[in-house]
């Protein structure tokens, strides 16, 4: 990287982020004087305000200009979804982890305006009020999360549109369907006025905002004494009244389109996975071929500027979270994810030319945000492969690897052509989805070993003692496996039920209550349907449930199996008794039901057929019901951070797991019951059927020494195609000694750059919660051991 | 796999040619990296007739199964000592080898894992279902198997059927032998082998004798067969400071093998991870006081090779 890149990237790696009330003082101000009664109207009107009266930032140095905040790493707060309180503030400030720095006067104008106005009316207020007493106990009791309650629903990326047309463009097709509305037949064409009407307004808003940084620019060159900067100030300055009011012309245009657009959807709402530019490879490789002709353009150049935006997308933290939504994903990234290779519309191999310069940015930059991936297709290259591999490699945990060819089945799976499910890829953590024209929205977490242990209580919560399960028998009654798996099944069935009728409600609250009309401008077909991102707008809307730690549920119900029912060796009630004792006095049962039970990870047929059982009965409880908007439920298997949350609120489990430890990750084994090394663990994890979930996520830990040289290349690449060509949906690797990990426990001061794979995300390892950083170091290491002594079992 | 184990009338030798026999076998390591090209699986069979004193798989000698305890593991729950038949544990956990007749049933009975038992008897079917179970990373890296051991031609029946299995699955076949074999069986066997790893400890008969326990005119005699017969060959030595890193042990390799076409050589640097085994089994080392070779040493006995016009690599 050159010198500029170099001095912007210490400067982002060295700002702490901190909480603005910027947003939070604009919006309540304008909230307070507003009296638009049209509900997308208003959110619209709110967002241009934002627009208009935000500070505008442009850094030293910068190329691509924008901030979401004041300055960089300045964290806004969305009151109207969450109205924190003044101790949230404070535990924000002065946590361990995952803080974020409040002033004083953040404090004042939280407490003197958006509490006296937001408190009540907050989506998280509405929310909690309208839950049923089933749910409220449910979610207490940690058998499920809910990501809406401070966060708003975004689970989706960019397609192509910003790079063929221009906001304004997309102004005229709004006052086209707006000449068409049929006031006599379509009786809410009133509303979709409001929301077409609404649309232009978010339109204006973002062009306005671009014109700002545009007088910025303009206003810092006139007292720039440096000839050079002056001239980039002007260059930005004609770049920011171009885009995204009209379409791109060259390469720098479509990134400061794409970043605008961007800014215009995480200041409209916090919406989850942030934004992201999908498959950015193929959106630039046109202007970047262009310009390359025209001369106008060299590869460093380029790389310099998609440098500039890297920096610029990690100056964005997560939006501050507290409570359970803090424990499920505590972390600063805010999972934009960008998608590299994969297919063209035709099927054909997308690696092209700005395919590999993302590559060595990605290799270059060394950042958390964003998040970066290969989409690799049997079709594309393996020199693709292997320059991924090499970053791989370096053992920071990006690019994770997705298996395209894979990810096109799961969408044509869910009713997508095939042209569109090549448009498609992943995001978030490793979420499928169609790229431009799908809301696809995680739900929560879903924690099996909880419902099994809800299960084998008949209905009641050890922890509490309160009854918030189904009495599905008492399992000392039990005479099979079968009956207790059908309990297990009932158990699941019935909270499932919770879970999506609550979804339902607040489904309706987000269309009701909080449209997102700048998001809509930008996802096909809100126009032409002329309804809301968070009404059904969008061409597909997919509801997703996430199904954790599948491997220590399926372990625990094989040990019941193996011991109680087939061996008869244990008695239940002996085993129930030494799990509500935390085995407590019990290490030699502990240790039979740990080491003595056949395990999932290990390609055992046996073992892997409950975890496929598994998996199948959550698909067939969840997949296909029907949301609220038109298109259907779907399952997938991430845990971000939560697994070590469920762990936290599950008490002992029959696979020998102590109450309260983290669960299994991902859809990756236990932590150190795979034993028969990682070809095992791949076969093991591609034994479900990836292609009917919108994603899965396997993370494998291999020691530097593993993937040395041409021969360690090889057999990364080796692994991710042979996993991929057993069905496996994304493999990611950690590529690290436990020896370093634990020397980061004691001595963090030292390793404050270590960066780890979570599960679907990286992030810095001494930002890890303890509990966190010793579940990746229990995660099985695969080595290098020439002649080990494992005996055949 | 819960096989009840193979009496002695059923063992190898026993059975007719091409019966599918049963092999004791030891170990099958899948995502093996270092026994041949591309990512394969290695089916160590037990049995040596050699006794080399730096042998770093002690547990691999013996023709017959072994228990082994890892007293860290053991949480002296005494399951062990009831579940023995034979009454071969003592109230210490001491297994008593007079008494010991290797069942397993104190192996089972352990919930810490802390006794093991190496060496089972498997059918060729068995070892070809595991060893098939990674056929799409073989394919991918240009992999497969690769039988070792102990001496694998020990059991020579066993793996004649076994290569010609995975053959009939077309799968790449390693052999890794000390070469000391009848060179009938080896011929016999040479007929499934795609790539022999073939060691060749010493040069020095007598040296190779004190050293081994046996001298080493079968085995240069066995390579020099092999190697006219066409097959490919990679010669491994182990590299033991103070034993076999002087260059007239070098030079006569070199010697050796010039004239029969035999171009690749892999050099295994002694390691001490067999220590700790020693000390499992009962056994004492009298390779403590060995120091494994630096790299630099290793580098400079490879340079001496490649002057040779060989094609050199440094194991680990």
């Amino acid at each position: 990287m050159n010198e500029r890149v170099r001095r912007l990237r210490e400067a982002t790696l060295e700002t702490k982020p901190w909480l603005s009330i910027e947003r939070a003082a604009l919006l309540t101000e304008f909230y307070r004087q507003d009296k638009t009664a049209s509900v997308p109207i208003r959110r619209a009107r709110a967002f241009r305000h934002l627009m208009e009266n935000k500070e505008i930032y442009i850094g030293k140095e910068e190329l691509i200009v924008g901030e979401r905040g004041p300055a960089p790493k300045g964290t806004p707060t969305f009151p109207e979804l969450c109205c924190h309180s003044l101790d949230d503030f404070e535990i924000l400030n002065s946590r361990e982890k995952i803080s974020y720095s409040v002033d004083e006067n953040a404090r004042q104008v939280q407490k003197n305006e958006a509490i006296p106005y937001w408190e009540g009316r907050s989506m998280r207020d509405l929310i909690f009020a309208e839950m049923t007493p089933e749910w409220k106990n449910a979610y207490e009791a940690g058998i499920f999360t809910e990501f809406m309650e401070q966060r708003a629903p975004g689970h989706t990326v960019l397609g192509d549109v910003i790079y063929r047309k221009g906001l304004l463009e997309l102004k005229d097709e709004i006052e086209l369907e707006l000449s068409r509305l049929d006031y006599f037949g379509d009786p809410v064409a009133s509303a979709k006025r409001d929301e077409l009407r609404a649309m232009a307004i978010a339109a204006d808003a973002v062009i306005r905002f671009a014109e700002r940084n545009a007088d910025k620019a303009e206003e810092l060159a006139r007292t720039e004494t440096d000839p050079v900067r002056c001239a980039e100030l002007h260059k930005i300055a004609a770049v920011c009244r171009r885009v995204p009011a009209h379409t791109p012309r060259n390469f720098w245009e479509a990134l400061q389109s794409y970043w605008f657009v961007h800014l215009g959807v995480v200041t409209e709402l916090n919406t989850w996975d942030s934004f992201c530019p999908g498959r950015f490879d193929q959106h630039l490789d046109p202007f970047y071929r262009k310009d390359l002709e025209e001369g106008t353009l060299s590869r460093d150049e380029a790389k310099e500027l998609l440098e500039c935006l890297w920096v610029k997308f990690n100056n964005q933290p997560a939006p501050p979270k507290v409570g359970v939504t803090a424990a499920e994903s505590g972390t600063y990234t805010d999972f934009a994810n960008i998608n590299n290779g994969g297919l063209k519309p035709d099927g054909s191999d997308g690696v092209n030319g700005v395919t590999y310069l993302i590559l060595d940015v990605i290799d270059e930059m060394h950042l958390l945000q964003p998040s970066s991936n290969l989409q690799l297709s049997k079709k594309n290259p393996d020199a693709f492969l292997r320059r991924g591999m090499e970053i791989v490699r370096e053992g920071w945990g990006q690019p994770s690897i997705f298996n395209a060819d894979k990810v096109v089945e799961e969408l044509m799976r869910q009713g997508k052509s095939a042209e569109e499910a090549r448009c498609g890829g992943i995001s978030g953590c490793v979420e499928t989805g169609a790229f431009g024209k799908e809301a696809y929205i995680l739900t929560g977490y879903f924690n099996f070993p909880k419902v099994l242990e809800i299960t084998l209580n008949n209905g009641v919560d050890p922890r509490t003692g309160k009854t918030i399960g189904k009495a599905t028998g008492d399992p000392r009654a039990f005479s099979s496996y079968e009956q207790l798996f059908a309990a297990f099944r009932e158990q699941l069935h019935y909270f499932v039920d919770i879970k999506v009728r609550g979804n339902n409600v607040i489904e309706r609250l987000y269309a009701a209550y909080m449209p997102a009309p700048f998001l809509s401008l930008l996802v096909d077909d809100c126009i032409a349907n002329g309804k809301d991102y968070n009404d059904g707008g969008p061409k597909y809307n997919t509801t997703y449930i996430m199904g954790v730690a599948p491997a220590s549920c399926a372990d625990s119900l094989a040990a019941i199996k193996h011991h109680v029912f087939d061996r008869k060796a244990i008695p239940m009630d002996d085993l129930l008794e030494a799990l509500a004792h935390n085995f407590e006095g019990r290490e030699k049962l502990r240790l039979t039901l740990w080491n003595k039970t056949p395990k999932f990870g290990n390609d055992d047929d046996w073992a892997d057929a409950i975890y496929v059982d598994l998996f199948d009965a959550f698909f067939d409880e969840v997949d296909g019901r029907k949301n609220t908007k038109g298109g259907c439920y779907s399952v997938n298997y991430l845990s971000t951070t939560c697994h070590v949350y469920f762990g936290s609120m599950t008490g002992a489990t029959a696979d020998g797991r102590h109450a309260g430890e983290p669960l299994s990750d991902g859809i990756s084994a236990t932590q150190g019951a795979d034993r028969k090394g990682p070809t095992a663990a791949l076969k093991s994890a591609a034994k479900v059927d990836h292609s009917r979930t919108g994603g899965t996520l396997l993370n494998q830990k291999f020691t530097p020494r593993l993937v040395e040289g041409e021969d360690g290349l090889d057999r990364l690449a080796y692994m991710v195609r042979s996993y991929f060509r057993l069905g496996g949906h994304h493999i990611q690797f950690n590529v690290v000694t436990t020896d370093t990990l634990r020397a980061a426990q004691a001595e963090p001061e030292k390793y404050r750059d270590l960066i780890v794979r979570v599960a679907g995300y990286s992030d810095y390892f001494c930002d890890l919660t303890s509990a966190l950083q010793n579940e990746i170091i229990l995660r099985t290491e695969y080595e290098d051991v020439a002649h080990s002594m494992l005996t055949p079992a | 796999m819960g096989n009840p184990p193979i009496t002695g009338a059923q063992k190898d030798a026993g059975l007719p040619f091409r019966a599918a026999p049963a092999g004791l076998v030891f170990n099958i390591m899948r995502f093996s990296l270092h026994d041949g090209p591309g990512i394969r699986t290695t089916v160590f069979l037990k049995g040596c007739p050699l006794r080399c004193r730096w042998c770093h798989n002690p547990e691999s000698q013996s023709s017959e199964p072994e228990i082994l305890y890892f007293g860290e593991r053991c949480i002296r729950c005494g399951d062990c000592v009831l579940a023995c038949p034979h009454g071969a544990l003592d109230a210490q956990l001491h297994n008593s080898s007079e008494l010991c007749l290797r069942c397993g049933e104190c192996v089972e009975a352990c919930p810490s894992a802390a006794r093991q038992l190496v060496g089972r008897w498997i059918t060729v079917e068995e070892v070809l279902a595991e060893v098939l179970k990674d056929e799409v990373f073989y394919e991918e890296s240009g992999g497969g198997i690769t039988i070792s051991g102990g001496e694998p031609l020990q059991q020579a029946n066993f793996v004649e059927a076994l290569l010609a299995a995975c053959k009939a699955r077309r799968l790449h076949t390693v052999l890794d032998t000390c070469g000391f074999a009848s060179s009938d069986v080896l011929r016999r066997v040479s007929e499934h082998v795609d790539l022999f790893f073939y060691d060749l400890k010493l040069m020095n008969s007598e040296k190779h004798l004190s050293l081994t326990g046996v001298n080493n005119d079968l085995i240069l005699q066995n390579l020099k067969m092999l190697a006219k017969d066409g097959n490919a060959i990679r010669v491994r030595v182990p590299i033991l400071p103070g034993f076999n890193d002087d260059n007239e042990n070098l030079d006569a390799l070199s010697e050796y093998l010039s004239p029969l076409g035999v171009r690749e050589i892999d050099l295994l640097p002694y390691h001490e991870l067999g220590n700790d085994k020693y000390r499992r089994m009962n056994l004492s080392s009298d390779m403590e006081c060995v120091v494994p070779p630096t790299t630099a040493e290793m580098e400079t006995i490879a340079v001496r090779l490649r002057c040779g016009g060989f094609h050199v690599r440094i194991g680990d």
